[in-house]
């Protein structure tokens, strides 16, 4: 009898034990998804990340997501539910998380947070952004070149300095190429609804232009692109599979090298609360393939890239103005990251009046 | 053949009471299999939906919160449907509701008083009541239909506080983000309990539920509502008025629709945005029906809608299924319980052919 009870209590410790070690090995990254993670666009993106960093750790990391989460209360609940459920690193990967992320991670001092496109961090959370307005001079310059009429039209989602940002840096690149060079916006007031912005796309079209860029995240631009036969710029996922014949290239976010960077500094204990603004030369956002466009404007953009790359080339450069027709930029002088992370105004060239 | 539904002579008391319990049972048989089907094991399943956000302490926080908007607007849609007007805007009316309570906090920011928070409660309520005092005010004097009218404001509420939050009351600190200033302090609804989140919200969902119950109950009031619900000719002899009904009912559900909305504002999101609620006001509509218009019933059926969200989360981790399971099984649940009720009300009859019908009928 005594020999079962010490052999029972041998494996239960066993047991015990190897649940103990597997767990302290296994580091666990856990992931908030404003959308789901079949979007074709932003979450998509977020969680084609999270599967890289999977396979490039391997035993070390095991991930867990949580999608379609609500801003607001909801998500306070769904960050708290990973913080508790062991969760030791947690990105929350839409901006309207702030809030929430903020007082959670106030609330669980032991576990690290990372946000996405905010600007509030505390000592165990972090924040980290792709600096995106990279790509979008390279779309500006394509537009420019396969534009019959010199006018794009932009789907913008929220008047925010990130997305005023991608207008200005898009409309900067196209007027290195045609000066008299415009782009028509629409806001669509929403980050991700196919009807108002395939709506958008259609508004846009009527009004003559012909190359659509979009800041909205699911497919439903392209498609109506597509449908209209006009060029089209992908956004936040390679969107070619919704326009085969339409999609010129497209922003692609390549999370997954941040958080492969980032989980290994956890699992070495050498997290540290940072914010992160990295472009193309970190490889958190690469081009789509160049297609359905003519051989030298594909090596333009190629160069173009390979400039902003090496950093010989900065989108925000003088001689630039603003809309008014005022001085912003002397030539030769860069805006600042502080500049650009509150930009609430247009630079020239931009038809449209920046709600305020 | 055809399927046709017959009345039953009588209705079993006993069905009836059974009848959520019965419908949950076959919920949770078919939701296993679907569980099943998925390749998930159905125990664990139905244990992270249904079991595990129990178990812990801030769990049990959480579903108040989220069953706490539910509860009070369906009590007050609970005395609409009794009376047969047929308010579905209380997701207008909880928004509007917001927007009268947040003047305050938003507009007056900087007066800091005991009393912002009181006032913000009533001016909550006045907004929702006023609200869907338009339906009311349609239906009694020009003899409009509510369901339209009172749902179609709700598209006007949604873009009323969008335009407010992209436009006057944006946070002048909010670097252009659609949302409003964050609420000082003095205007966030405490804390109920020491041990956690929930708010005062819950707390006034069980005191109107409670409150409506005795009314309807062991009122004057109450017998009145139940009588021109049933029958409106009946009603008007006792002396009742219809029109004086409609306002009535109206104006109550929307002030609780109202006060559901600032006390999910004050409380849970403590500023206002774009979307401030998931549906509340239509899922409440599930809720009121789930608790059989009884608004006790309403309190434990607020209870189970707001279990199957958490569930449907804790159930996202623990087993990896999407978070449209969770929409699958609150389906279900719905399904369920109208069929139950359905089949304890009516007998279904296979009528295999139609002419004995039209054969009798041609004797006539």
């Amino acid at each position: 009898m005594k020999k079962i009870l010490f052999a029972l209590a041998t494996t239960a410790a066993v047991i015990g034990f190897s649940a103990a070690a597997s767990a302290a090995d296994k580091a666990k990254v856990c992931f908030v998804y404003v959308g789901s993670k079949t979007d074709g666009g932003w979450t998509q993106a977020h969680d084609l990340g999270r599967q890289e960093l999977e396979k490039a750790l391997g035993d070390k990391v095991e991930t867990q997501f949580l999608e379609n989460v609500p801003e607001g209360p909801d998500a306070e609940r769904a960050i708290e539910r990973l913080a508790r459920s062991g969760c030791g690193l947690i990105f929350t990967t839409s901006f309207g998380f702030m809030d929430a992320t903020v007082k959670i991670a106030a609330k669980f001092p032991d576990v690290k947070f990372e946000h996405a496109t905010g600007y509030k961090t505390a000592p165990n959370l972090a924040t980290y952004n792709s600096r995106f307005y990279e790509g979008r001079y390279i779309q500006g310059q394509i537009a420019a070149k396969i534009s019959q009429k010199g006018v794009a039209g932009y789907i913008a989602s929220f008047p925010i300095p990130e997305v005023v940002m991608g207008i200005n840096s898009f409309v900067i690149g196209a007027r290195t190429i045609n000066p008299d060079f415009k782009i028509k916006v629409v806001w669509a007031n929403t980050w991700f609804d196919p009807g108002k912005e395939a709506d958008a796309a259609k508004a846009l079209i009527d009004q003559g232009v012909d190359v659509l860029t979009q800041h909205t995240d699911t497919t439903a631009p392209m498609q109506v692109a597509a449908e209209r036969g006009i060029k089209a710029f992908g956004q936040a996922s390679d969107m070619v599979k919704a326009g085969p014949k339409t999609q010129l290239t497209a922003i692609v976010d390549t999370w997954g090298a941040y958080y492969i960077k980032r989980t290994q500094a956890f699992i070495d204990g050498k997290w540290e609360s940072t914010s992160s603004w990295d472009g193309l030369k970190d490889g958190i956002l690469t081009m789509a393939p160049y297609t359905n466009m003519p051989d030298d404007v594909k090596a333009l953009a190629e160069a173009t890239e390979a400039k902003i790359r090496s950093g010989e080339l900065k989108p925000f450069t003088g001689p630039l103005k603003k809309q008014d027709g005022s001085e912003w930029l002397k030539a030769g002088e860069t805006a600042d990251d502080g500049t650009l992370l509150g930009m609430n105004f247009y630079v020239e060239g931009v038809d449209d009046k920046l709600p305020q | 053949m055809r399927i046709e539904l017959e009345r039953r002579p009588e209705v079993s008391r006993l069905f009836s009471l059974l009848s959520p319990v019965i419908a949950l049972a076959l919920m949770m048989i078919f939701g296993g299999i679907m569980f099943l089907l998925l390749g998930k094991n159905p125990i664990t399943a139905l244990y992270s939906f249904f079991i595990e956000p129990l178990m812990e302490v801030w769990s049990l926080h959480e579903l108040a919160i989220k069953a706490a908007p539910l509860i009070l607007i369906g009590v007050g849609l609970s005395v609409c449907y009794r009376s047969n007007n047929w308010n579905i805007g209380a997701e207008g009316q909880f928004i509007a509701g917001a927007i009268a309570g947040s003047i305050l906090p938003v507009v007056f920011h900087e007066w800091h008083s005991p009393l912002v928070l009181p006032l913000m409660l009533l001016l909550g309520m006045l907004g929702g009541a006023l609200f869907a005092g338009i339906p009311a005010f349609l239906k009694a004097h020009l003899n409009t239909n509510e369901i339209l009218t009172s749902l179609m404001l709700v598209y006007v509420a949604q873009l009323f506080l969008d335009w407010l939050v992209r436009g006057y009351w944006r946070n002048p600190g909010g670097l252009n983000f659609p949302e409003t200033r964050t609420f000082d302090p003095v205007a966030v609804l405490p804390e109920m309990i020491a041990s956690g989140r929930t708010h005062w919200g819950f707390g006034f969902a069980i005191l109107a539920a409670v409150a409506i119950w005795f009314m309807m109950r062991y009122t004057l009031k109450g017998f009145e509502i139940t009588v021109l619900g049933q029958s409106e000719r009946a009603g008007r002899f006792a002396g009742f008025s219809t029109r004086k009904m409609i306002w009535f009912s109206m104006l109550l559900s929307g002030a609780l629709a109202g006060l559901a909305g600032i006390a999910e504002v004050s409380g849970a999101i403590q500023q206002l945005r774009p979307v401030i609620s998931p549906g509340y006001g239509f899922t409440a509509i599930i809720v009121a029906f789930l608790g059989r218009l009884n608004p006790l019933g309403i309190i434990v059926a607020g209870l189970v809608l707001a279990l199957t969200y958490l569930g449907g989360e804790a159930a996202q981790l623990s087993l990896g299924v999407s978070d449209k399971v969770t929409r699958v099984f609150q389906g279900l649940l719905l399904f369920f319980v109208l069929s139950c009720d359905t089949l304890i009300r009516y007998k279904i009859k296979l009528v295999w052919s139609n002419l004995t019908g039209t054969a009798t009928e041609g004797a006539h």
